[in-house]
């Protein structure tokens, strides 16, 4: 390889890496544009020309979300559901992972291959039933209602079998010496091992169930108990045609998700590696 | 040892009662239910009488059906292919850069991911709006005419696909970079010495290594959009819904909106088959793939 031949690699090179950052903001732009859009006051929003940063900068479609709209009810509604989704998913996932990792009990490959062939329906189709179900149930319009259908995620249950098969098999027989109880053997000694795993996954599981649509839309109604995802964009007289406030309430609606993802950002990008890899 | 086994049975039971549970309640039974309703003429909640395969064969001269079918069919068309190869020439430039630019770079492409639905079609109609959208201030500068883009059934399906794939291409931006990274340097530094060109080492190294990704990209691309909803949904509010129909969508205006619970849950079930059938052929196909190698 000569002089001049590396010169031409890194000028392209330069040229792709350049061409990579500049889509990257490009990309994000929306959002940017979004955003700065809600801090404009309304009559600088419809300017027809192109301002990158607001003249006024004001907070008052906040303001106005804030206290002339449900959107403090949307909040809790979608804060409520959420951690009720993470909590009972993890937490069954993580009790079934257990037991057909570690334990043995009849049906145990059956329940496994059941579990594996369920990734493939897809629970759109079953929104018909489901909705027959909560009704009949009596839970239209009621958290629970919200919450039980978005409780399948067979691909947690794999990621925690997956996980608890990489511990060695002489922790649990060291613990069964000591006659430790079952449930102590999993609280004590397989649970600590894998908080990473359950730290990542409830903090995927939690972005996914906020972000929910179409099942919490269906379920409920009452605009008082709407989540934030579906309250924005279905109680249409509450913001009016106005752009900016529109868009501070998607400001506020996006903001839990985008923090929850800058925060834990490896933890997040980790557990949907894995759940993609699972699923393929 | 056998009272220990024992033991250990009834603990497992225990562990698993409550998954179970769940599962048969809102998994097992809506699936039997949708097949048993698909056979029924009969409205969304309240009792029904048998017809058979009645609301099926409604389906073949069902002018909306056709539409949702075909609309399903382009959007994928559309989004998943197109979609694949956007996410894959974005990691291929990030891959190339490191430490904190890589990390910020990631996370500008991966962001939009993150969002709502909700979100993503509130930043959207906005960026995109007719009378003050900035995507038509540049229309203007460019001096294309100004285009009322979800209203215009032309346009409608592509504009979709278009924020879909802004949408989701974070995911499969991951995963493509999980997938270089595991492409050994050596292999790169080899061709570097037989001085490859860069289109060559692409074409001969990354490219047949990185397939089983791209592969399962495609796969949950692919499955992912034949369900698609929510954005055609939002989109089409103020549009023109009955020409933006997708399958999701019209088992939805079935039974929610025409109370139609029987021929709704038909629509549903052939989705469901569609599904099944794309998720194992697609399965057989790998492992055949697999084999092959």
């Amino acid at each position: 390889m000569n002089a001049q031949n590396v010169g031409k690699i890194n000028f392209v090179g330069a040229l792709i890496t350049l061409a990579t950052i500049f889509a990257a903001i490009l990309w994000a732009f929306p959002i940017y544009w979004g955003i700065i859009s809600s801090l404009k006051p309304e009559d600088e929003v419809v300017r027809p020309y192109i301002e990158l940063w607001p003249d006024t900068l004001t907070f008052q479609h906040y303001w106005f979300a804030l206290t002339q709209t449900q959107i403090g009810r949307w909040y809790i509604n979608s804060i409520g559901t959420a951690v009720g989704v993470t909590f009972l998913t993890v937490t069954t996932s993580m009790f079934a992972g257990y037991a057909i990792s570690q334990l043995n009990f009849p049906f145990r490959r059956t329940l496994y291959w059941i579990i594996l062939a369920s990734f493939m329906v897809p629970t759109q189709v079953l929104i018909i039933n489901h909705f027959v179900l909560i009704a009949n149930l009596g839970l239209l319009n009621t958290w629970a209602g919200i919450i039980l259908p978005q409780l399948i995620h067979p691909v947690i249950i794999i990621i925690y079998k997956q996980f608890f098969d990489q511990v060695p098999k002489d922790f649990r027989e060291a613990a069964v010496m000591d006659n430790a109880g079952e449930f102590r053997i999993l609280f004590k000694v397989y649970m600590p091992l894998n908080w990473g795993v359950t730290t990542a996954v409830s903090i995927v599981t939690f972005i996914w169930s906020w972000n929910a649509f179409l099942w919490p839309f269906l379920a409920v109604t009452k605009t008082e108990l709407m989540t934030i995802t579906v309250g924005i964009t279905q109680v249409n007289d509450a913001f009016g045609v106005y752009y900016a406030r529109q868009l501070s309430a998607a400001v506020l609606a996006g903001f839990p998700v985008a923090l929850a993802y800058l925060l834990f950002q490896r933890k997040v990008t980790e557990a949907i590696t894995l759940s993609a890899g699972i699923k393929g | 040892m056998l009272r220990n086994h024992k033991s250990e049975t009834i603990v497992a039971m225990i562990l698993i009662a409550p998954f179970i549970a769940i599962y048969g309640l809102i998994f097992i039974y809506p699936t039997v239910d949708m097949f048993l309703l698909s056979f029924q003429k009969a409205p969304l909640i309240g009792d029904g009488t048998w017809v058979g395969v009645d609301n099926y064969t409604r389906l073949a001269s069902d002018r909306r059906f056709d539409t949702a079918f075909w609309n399903t069919a382009y959007f994928v068309a559309l989004s998943v292919v197109p979609g694949t190869f956007v996410a894959l020439f974005i990691s291929l430039g990030i891959s190339r850069l490191s430490g904190r630019i890589q990390a910020l770079v990631l996370a500008l492409f991966f962001l939009p991911y993150i969002l709502p639905v909700s979100v993503v079609y509130r930043i959207w109609d906005w960026t995109l709006n007719f009378q003050f959208g900035i995507a038509m201030h540049v229309f203007d500068w460019l001096g294309f005419d100004r285009i009322p883009i979800f209203k215009i059934t032309g346009w409608f399906m592509p504009a979709v696909a278009f924020v879909t794939i802004w949408w989701t291409a974070g995911f499969s931006i991951l995963l493509f970079l999980a997938g270089l990274r595991a492409i050994p340097v050596e292999i790169y530094e080899a061709s570097s010495l037989d001085n490859a060109s860069r289109w060559q080492t692409f074409r001969k190294i990354t490219w047949p290594l990185l397939w089983p990704v791209t592969a399962l990209v495609l796969t949950i691309q692919l499955i992912s959009q034949l369900k698609i909803f929510d954005q055609v949904y939002l989109f089409s509010t103020g549009g023109r819904p009955n020409d933006n129909l997708v399958m999701v969508y019209y088992i939805f205006q079935r039974a929610f909106v025409n109370n139609h619970g029987g021929r709704a849950a038909a629509i549903a079930v052939v989705l469901f088959i569609i599904v099944i059938v794309v998720s194992v052929l697609n399965f057989q196909l790998m492992r055949f793939a697999g084999k092959k190698q």
